[in-house]
């Protein structure tokens, strides 16, 4: 059996790749796929969880946690795909119009 | 079979990191998406190698299924911007970098190493949970949290139509193949004019 340590620094570790790409890249898109691997390295960490202690509620979480990213996911690509078409650009650096 | 789990999930993990650094690092949005599906396989991988079977499911259905194919038609649909001759980085991302070890470090490292991992729960039951304990879980003490979820994934769905829906009239007629490299072709040939008038000025 591995230790949950080690699910628990792989998910530490993928959570931080997920900060650096959020912070470094300027396409909306990678950001989105960085946020979306910030969530999967959380379901990780409550996967090893539930495991160690036996329990159904980490994996129950995990289940929510999957739903909310779906809907995310279908709202922010909708709106993206809406941003583009009135500015014709991804870059969030340029996206700056409620910027006081 | 304990080295053997170990030396799986090492392969795993390893692919997994590879994975989530390319998604970071690459220069194709599209190779981008592909890796991450890449790393969303192999975290599934990892739910099985933890026997939770009915989340690993959970996880190629929606996250390599649904999400990872929605990234990829909103990568199409916005794909004249998304080429690799665009500057992708943010400009001071060695301070964005540095912010990101320092989360690292200070918020995750100490947790992970000064919890005490060796304990052995109390009260632990014997049985690993199941997929049959978890349907049986979401029908009774999570019923409302499960009803508020499909809740929400059916505000999503509208959500999404309305944000994205555009009317008949501001549409923009989708060329076909060829009134499109016709239209590239005419681009060329003003792009192509514009300089050689320009020299021709000069030179007079």
């Amino acid at each position: 059996m591995v230790p949950v340590s080690y699910y628990v620094l792989l998910s530490a570790v993928l959570f931080t790749l997920g900060v650096v790409g959020v912070l470094t890249r300027r396409n909306a898109l990678i950001v989105f796929m960085s946020v979306e691997m910030m969530l999967n390295s959380a379901n990780l960490a409550l996967v090893a969880f539930a495991q160690r202690w036996q329990s159904a509620n980490g994996q129950i979480l995990v289940f929510f946690v999957i739903t909310v990213a779906a809907a995310e996911v279908a709202v922010g690509l909708a709106l993206l795909v809406t941003i583009f078409r009135s500015k014709r650009t991804t870059d969030i650096d340029e996206i700056n119009t409620l910027k006081g | 079979m304990n080295i053997l789990i170990m030396v799986i999930f090492v392969v795993l993990a390893a692919f997994t990191l590879a994975a989530g650094v390319m998604v970071v690092t690459v220069k194709n949005i599209i190779h981008a998406a592909l890796w991450l599906i890449a790393s969303f396989f192999s975290v599934a991988a990892m739910y099985l190698l933890m026997e939770a079977e009915f989340i690993a499911i959970v996880q190629v259905l929606v996250y390599v299924g649904a999400i990872s194919i929605l990234v990829l038609f909103a990568i199409m649909l916005t794909r004249h911007v998304t080429g690799e001759g665009v500057r992708q980085l943010y400009k001071r991302w060695w301070i964005a970098l540095i912010v990101a070890a320092a989360l690292f470090g200070v918020l995750i490292v100490p947790t992970v190493f000064n919890y005490e991992w060796a304990v052995q729960p109390s009260g632990a039951q014997i049985s690993i949970a199941s997929t049959v304990e978890i349907g049986t879980a979401f029908m009774r003490e999570y019923l409302l949290p499960f009803e508020v979820a499909s809740v929400l994934l059916l505000v999503a769905l509208i959500g999404a139509i309305v944000i994205a829906f555009e009317e008949r009239s501001t549409r923009r007629r989708v060329l076909t193949l060829a009134e499109e490299v016709e239209q590239r072709r005419q681009r060329n040939e003003s792009l192509r004019l514009a300089p050689t008038t320009h020299a021709s000025e000069t030179s007079e």
